[in-house]
């Protein structure tokens, strides 16, 4: 593995090393001292052409925690805002001796064409409405911690689908992991093609509910409605928002998870975002450890 | 049970494998005035139920709790970029730390004493223990670094174109220590193909 | 501009793939066809043995970058990368900067090709004024003028408004013109970026639905037959568009379509690699779109194969998918891609492709002196093309300034081996002259 570009890209014997791989570097938040030498003398690029601090952040931090030098590269204020394209900031990066590009961008497949001009790894940090692999990673380590297991868990997706990284790197690993995904949105927010994609679709947020051991809540920007995704914030959050009341018929061991940043009131409200059964935070401490996880793996061997 | 090459030779059995550890417990006992302040690390893979081994028999003569656990270095080779990234060990440190405790490693051999050097690094990130032993069920000696057992099971005088196989109950299904010829000739780790692999079979100390 | 050496003598080339001949061409004009013809003095003499004689192709839908986009094509550099191609006619569309919607542009095209003198360079004119589908452009004064403007098409932008399409197919009647449309919803395609299916869905591109294309052409088949006026399709691209052309043909209304070489053979899955030399508009489809226009175009529903020849710079298309410009080149590669796709598969005789390469765009386009027929007495616009030569197409090797071709590193079954533009050879020995 060289790249991770795709959460469709790994095996589940992959997949399952990275997650315990981010197992075991889980116990280095605890220590007295956070950091492994493991990384020390490789340079770290993140390439942040869209604002994301929470993914930054958590980037940054695995990245030191195993002793990598780390760049931070963001669009404002640097080459890129001035009009440099991809290609030449990739060629600079290169020239920096960078080992790992993390990249996240607007433009669907823009670690792709990344990957074609680099020599180091690259890490698809979010591109468009395409993939964010590490996001998918992390959400199935917490499902995994909480839930002991992969295999069989029945995971329900719910939101803007169509246009949501999350949703597809999910569909793709927890497929190969075992789970069974079921997503939920309107019909105006899933992909024309969705049926053909390895996973159920319902439009009944209530019938897939009792049915779930993880509901998995994305994001829904407002502004959908001005392009008629749905007539109004109140009529979407009335059928698809998830309440106190639609979380009590929820299973009991059932969770709710969310990669932020939530929308309150809209796709969740504050009973449940707060609730113990809501994972936010620790989806949050987990991303650390599954990043460190990927980067060891993409840079620690040879 | 995992296939015997040919050319190879037990030179260890079970029973003598046996006696060893005992005769480790005894030593470790002496020469740490009672065992009150061990901690047992074992490095993976075959150096933790070696390490579970040893604590239950100082248990058994002294009649006390020795905290046993285990500790990975993989994160702490220096020999990390000569192969594909490799799928860690597990790290469990006993309930109370290493801070002011007598920590003896565990392994199975000793051979370059790299391993050890990182176990030691490893050390350093998690506590200040008050002193550091190293207890290994097999010396095969070719050293490359300043580093010596206090405990050892047997001295095994090797050639470096013969490999030590430890086999343990826990890991193979049988206890054994095995001599032949190395499988290849590159040497010891580092050359299984592929990518994010599990080791297996690692040769102790590599 | 290549210099006219006096008579050429083509030995044993193949008249639409027929038996071989001889071939004498005199003053623009060919003046001999027959076995064993005797060599006049001076006369070149070709060896033709083996190659297929097709009359000098025509296109329909070039972009030759010129005025504007001088460092992607001049009308120079695409016309010599047109005779490359075997093509002796090119349409040069109107998107350029300045847009050509005037007479002093088109004229100024049509001279800038006269000089080039690798082909002969139709200007089309644009349906309204700066490709903005507000009110239309002096059609008729380009109608007109000495570039003679016959074909309109706002390309590269749909003329969605219906009543404006209904003027614009009204109007052009009074000279026999033709309203070339660019068919694409653009509300139904705001953003896309590839075609809309599985391929986008798993990609997050968003989707350009082959229904925006189809419910245009519909609407615009219906105008034309209310209207009775002539309607082309531009690069028909799915097969419900096949389906609707041909309902329409049935019911008697005047509509032509072509297809372009590259949505007869490549596919979206190609888009995988977010590599943007695929990125091309209207976008590739699928394989059951590209079997569709294949058959179309056999059985005559599509009635030619037209290059829509895109030249970008490098930087245009070594970036982000999503910020790439769309299009690809396709002039010097058209005759192999057919010849792979509907010669070598059986859909299409080298009869029908001298139809539907020449003689069709020729009477679309009302160009004279092209799509003639290889006859005593026509202009010896003639292309010989090898059909046992295959050929790696290689990027760096376009004559043509860009080199966006998506049929990089594909084998192509044969090759141009000479053209002739009346008489006068622009490319010999498969070299450009």
């Amino acid at each position: 593995m060289r790249h991770l570009l795709s959460a469709g890209d790994l095996s589940r014997d992959e997949a399952t090393l990275i997650l315990d791989t981010a197992g075991e570097l889980a116990q280095v938040g605890d220590r007295s001292v956070k950091k492994l030498p493991t990384l020390r003398g490789r340079t770290v690029v993140n390439l942040f052409y869209e604002d994301s601090t929470r993914t930054r952040t958590s980037f940054e931090l695995a990245a030191k925690r195993l002793s990598a030098d780390v760049i931070n590269f963001s669009a404002k204020g640097s080459s890129v805002s001035k009009g440099e394209s991809l290609k030449d900031t990739a060629l600079t990066l290169q020239a920096m001796g960078a080992d790992g590009v993390v990249i996240r961008h607007s433009a669907s497949g823009a670690p792709h064409r990344l990957a074609n001009w680099v020599d180091g790894s690259v890490l698809n940090a979010g591109d468009g409405t395409h993939e964010h692999p590490t996001q998918a990673l992390l959400d199935a380590f917490t499902m995994r911690e909480r839930l002991g297991r992969l295999e069989g868990l029945r995971v329900a997706v719910v939101g803007d689908i169509l246009h949501s990284r999350v949703a597809r790197s999910n569909v793709l690993l927890l497929t190969t992991l075992g789970a069974h995904v079921t997503l939920v949105a309107p019909p105006t927010l899933m992909p024309v093609s969705v049926h053909t994609w390895p996973c159920e679709v319902s439009y009944d947020l209530d019938e897939v509910l009792p049915k779930s051991d993880v509901v998995m809540m994305l994001r829904v920007q407002a502004e959908r409605m001005h392009d008629s995704f749905f007539p109004s914030v109140r009529e979407y959050s009335r059928n698809y928002g998830l309440d106190g009341e639609r979380l009590s018929r929820m299973p009991e061991e059932a969770i709710v998870m969310h990669p932020g940043p939530m929308v309150r009131g809209m796709e969740i409200s504050a009973q449940v975002a707060d609730s113990p059964r809501c994972t936010v935070t620790e989806q949050v401490a987990n991303g650390v450890s599954l990043r460190m996880a990927v980067l060891y793996l993409l840079l620690g061997g040879s | 049970m995992p296939e015997v090459p040919e050319g190879t030779r037990a030179v260890l059995d079970g029973n003598e494998i046996n006696r060893a550890l005992t005769r480790i417990a005894h030593e470790v006992l002496e020469r740490t005035k009672g065992g009150q302040d061990v901690t047992l690390l074992g490095i993976p893979s075959r150096g933790v139920p070696l390490a579970e081994r040893l604590a239950r028999r100082i248990e058994r003569v002294e009649d006390l709790d020795v905290p046993a656990g285990s500790l990975d270095i993989t994160m702490y080779r220096d020999d990390l970029r000569l192969a594909p990234a490799r799928a860690l060990g597990k790290t469990e440190i006993p309930a109370g730390g290493l801070d002011d405790r007598v920590v003896v490693l565990v392994d199975d051999v000793l051979f370059s004493g790299r391993t050890v050097r990182a176990a030691l690094d490893a050390l350093g990130d998690l506590g200040r223990p008050r002193a550091v032993q190293l207890a290994v069920l097999v010396d095969r000696g070719h050293r490359e670094l300043p580093i010596r057992a206090d405990y050892v099971g047997k001295n095994l005088p090797t050639s470096l174109r013969e490999s030590v196989t430890v086999q343990l109950e826990e890991t193979d299904g049988l206890d054994a220590v095995l001599l032949g010829p190395s499988p290849s000739a590159n040497g010891k780790e580092g050359t299984r193909p592929g990518s994010l692999q599990r080791p297996e079979d690692t040769e102790g100390d590599a | 501009m290549p210099e006219n050496q006096g008579p050429y003598l083509i030995r044993g080339a193949r008249p639409l793939g027929d038996d071989p001949v001889d071939l004498l061409f005199e003053n623009g004009e060919i003046t001999a066809i027959g076995p064993d013809l005797r060599a006049p003095d001076g006369a070149e003499v070709v060896d033709a043995t083996g190659l297929i004689a097709l009359p000098g192709l025509v296109d329909l839908h070039t972009h030759l970058r010129e005025p504007g986009r001088e460092d992607a094509e001049t009308v120079a550099s695409g016309s010599r990368a047109a005779a490359m191609g075997g093509y002796t006619a090119v349409h040069a569309m109107a998107n350029t900067d300045p847009v050509a919607d005037t007479a002093g542009v088109v004229e100024q095209v049509w001279r800038l090709g006269e000089e080039a003198g690798y082909c002969d360079v139709r200007p089309v004119g644009a349906v309204t004024v700066g490709l903005a589908g507000e009110r239309l452009s002096e059609i008729g004064a380009m109608a007109d003028s000495a570039a003679r403007v016959r074909v309109f098409s706002d390309d590269g932008i749909c003329v969605s408004d219906a009543l404006l399409m209904r003027r614009a197919l009204e109007y052009v009647k009074a000279f026999d013109g033709v309203i070339a449309q660019h068919a694409q919803e653009p509300r139904l395609t705001e953003g896309a970026q590839m075609n809309e299916g599985c391929v986008s869905d798993r990609l997050g591109l968003p989707g350009w639905p082959a229904v925006a294309e189809e419910a245009i052409i519909a609407r615009d088949c219906l105008l034309a037959q209310h209207v009775g006026s002539r309607l082309h399709v531009c690069h028909v691209s799915t097969k419900g568009s096949v389906d609707i052309i041909r309902w329409a043909k049935e019911r008697g209304c005047d509509v032509t379509a072509e297809v372009t070489p590259h949505h007869l053979i490549l596919t979206d899955d190609l888009v995988e690699s977010y590599d943007p030399v695929y990125k091309v508009n209207p976008p590739l489809r699928t394989a059951e779109d590209v079997q569709a226009l294949r058959e179309g175009l056999a059985d005559g529903t599509i009635d030619i194969v037209a290059t829509d020849h895109a030249p970008h710079p490098v930087e245009a298309k070594e970036t982000e998918w999503s910020t790439a410009a769309m299009g690809m080149i396709g002039l010097e590669t058209a005759l192999g891609v057919v010849h792979k796709t509907m010669v070598e598969t059986g859909l299409l005789t080298w009869e029908q492709v001298a139809d539907r390469m020449s003689a069709a765009p020729a009477r679309i386009g009302r160009v004279g002196g092209h799509g003639r027929e290889l006859a005593v007495g026509e202009p010896a616009n003639i292309v010989l093309y090898d059909p046992a030569a295959p050929v790696d197409v290689d990027a760096a090797a376009m004559v043509g300034k860009s080199g966006n071709t998506p049929f990089r590193g594909m084998s192509l079954p044969g090759r141009i081996i000479a053209t002739f533009l009346r008489g006068v050879p622009t490319v010999l020995e498969g070299k450009i002259k």
